[in-house]
């Protein structure tokens, strides 16, 4: 690797401790967030010559502190600090800053940094453009290319939202458990956001795929500062059992291929063994939760290596308890396709049936009902529903999906 | 002579590598691998997942502890590779190891790549 890429590369690990533990020093966001910067231009100077510090996070955290107290005092007219050529070499202090960024408060500044990303005022996708702006470092220019948007639109998109966040006072007093709990709680659900927003791209290499990259480096990132947290392991289980499947996902062109067609040799090993590690972890807590649960569905598929070695009657299971603790119209539709798997069609059909009303407008009620009548050999029923489908679809590609089933009832007429 | 060399780095950073940088590493590191291995030198070789995936077993009390070993008064000694179903299978071979030489802690990291190299000669 480059002098460059290995900065690069350590910077951007860095971000996230600095920023907030500047944060935590200046109490303003763009102070910083300009002191980081500041910290990192020096950065580039400093360690090609220098090498690289012990602990890049305590450095910049130094340097950017000190660099901003520095502007401040020239203003002032007073005498400025050392500069970091000196400080590098003063190993002591930087052991000083490495001791108190071990101390428990530290994970607090990192926790308080993503949680201020996730105001209940903000709308879901600004508080993940500002999650990516603030704690990933991401430019303008590269969210409004994950996002599909202009640059304009997206950076007013941000700074909205830094406002509404300034307006809204950032906590600064360290959290009681309680709220530290809650805090985990909404910023696993904008983590989630993050993968989730790339994990509706179908080229894996576009900007906006990087986005499921990101999510699972903060998940990470949560973890090791909170590692005995179940639904934190649980997320991160979920994030990399479902990335696992990236390079299946997706035909040629770009259209979805569903999870028992997908070549699982294309599955990738290492996030699958991770995420079954974390799973294995987190169900030894005995603390269950949705996420842990989803994991659990997305573990069982990821362990079987063709789609017949499917614990079908485990996944059911496993759906039972999410319906039960995170009851949706959703959730059961999904679970209604391990039951037709396990009990038949006909029983999957009983089990959707109450949902009709509130699913009627859902591309997928449609494409699961006429899949089971399909198979039930209600063909006249089953074109009505996929038809139904097909006017619902949200991209051509889910809209071409359910045209082969309807090519299957077809063929399957013209044989009789 | 068998000789075990330990990799340490800033695993944030490392996991923070784009998929282009570390397929580079790895590519500059296979080389060096090839070379050492085709003169029947490179025995298995490994990469272990981050740190947030690992479990630790201290051994007093048999107490079972989310994350990495992090005590840093006890040196590495040793270390198994095994292959088991999942986690309880690996804390079970642990358990039965602590019952024959109490003292210390067994980390449990589950394995990212594994390339056997060649073989160990009897000696």
């Amino acid at each position: 690797m480059t002098d460059l890429a290995w900065i690069d590369a350590a910077l951007v690990s860095a971000r996230p401790q600095a920023v907030a533990a500047l944060l935590r020093y200046f109490r303003d966001l763009d102070l910083a967030e300009e002191a980081y910067q500041d910290a990192c231009l020096r950065a580039l100077k400093n360690w090609p010559q220098n090498g690289p510090p012990r602990d890049a996070a305590a450095w910049l955290i130094m340097v950017g502190r000190n660099a901003a107290i520095d502007v401040t005092r020239r203003r002032a007219k007073q005498t400025a600090l050392p500069d970091e050529d000196q400080i590098s070499d003063l190993s002591d202090v930087e052991g000083e800053v490495v001791q108190r960024l071990d101390e428990a408060d530290y994970r607090d500044d990192v926790l308080r940094l993503l949680f201020i990303c996730c105001h209940p005022d903000l709308p879901a996708t600004q508080q993940v453009a500002l999650a990516l702006r603030i704690v990933s470092g991401l430019t303008v220019p590269q969210i409004a290319r994950a996002f599909l948007v202009g640059e304009s639109a997206m950076e007013q998109r941000i700074t909205r939202a830094k406002a509404k966040v300034a307006g809204a006072g950032v906590p600064f007093e360290a959290p009681d458990a309680v709220e530290r709990a809650e805090r985990l709680t909404s910023v696993a659900a904008m983590i989630y956001l993050v993968f989730n927003e790339g994990y509706s791209a179908a080229d894996p290499a576009s900007d906006r795929a990087a986005l499921c990259d990101e999510a699972i480096r903060l998940a990470r990132l949560l973890l090791r500062m909170y590692p005995a947290e179940p639904e934190i392991m649980g997320l991160l289980a979920l994030m990399l059992l479902q990335h696992s499947r990236i390079a299946a996902r997706f035909d040629a062109e770009g259209a979805a291929i569903l999870l028992e067609d997908q070549n699982r040799k294309l599955w990738k090993r290492p996030l699958i063994q991770e995420g079954l590690a974390l799973i294995d972890k987190a169900i030894r807590a005995r603390k269950p939760g949705a996420y842990q649960i989803q994991a659990a569905i997305a573990g069982l598929h990821a362990r079987a290596e063709t789609p017949d070695e499917t614990d079908w009657a485990g996944i059911d299971a496993l759906y039972a308890s999410l319906e039960q603790r995170a009851p949706s119209p959703v959730v059961t539709l999904n679970r209604s396709v391990a039951l037709s798997k396990l009990s038949g069609p006909q029983a999957a059909l009983d089990l959707i049936a109450p949902l009709a009303e509130r699913l009627d407008g859902y591309f997928y009620f449609h494409g699961a009902r006429g899949s089971y009548l399909m198979q039930l050999g209600r063909n006249a029923e089953a074109r009505e529903a996929f038809n139904r489908a097909i006017a619902l679809a949200n991209t051509p590609a889910e809209a071409a999906t359910i045209r082969d089933y309807l090519d299957k009832i077809a063929a399957g007429a013209a044989q009789k | 002579m068998l000789y075990a060399i330990l990799c340490y780095n800033d695993e944030a950073a490392v996991f923070s590598w784009t998929k282009e940088e570390d397929d580079a590493v790895m590519g500059r590191l296979n080389v060096v691998h090839e070379k050492w291995e085709k003169a029947g030198k490179l025995k298995p070789s490994l990469r272990l997942l981050p740190t947030s995936a690992a479990t630790t077993l201290r051994k007093k009390d048999n107490e079972v502890l989310d994350g990495p070993y992090a005590e840093t008064k006890e040196q590495l000694l040793g270390f198994y590779i095994i292959e088991v179903d999942d986690l309880e299978e690996g804390l079970s071979f642990a358990r039965e190891l602590t019952a024959a030489n109490p003292g210390g802690a067994y980390e449990l990291r589950p394995i990212m790549l594994y390339n056997p190299g060649s073989p160990v000669e009897q000696r």
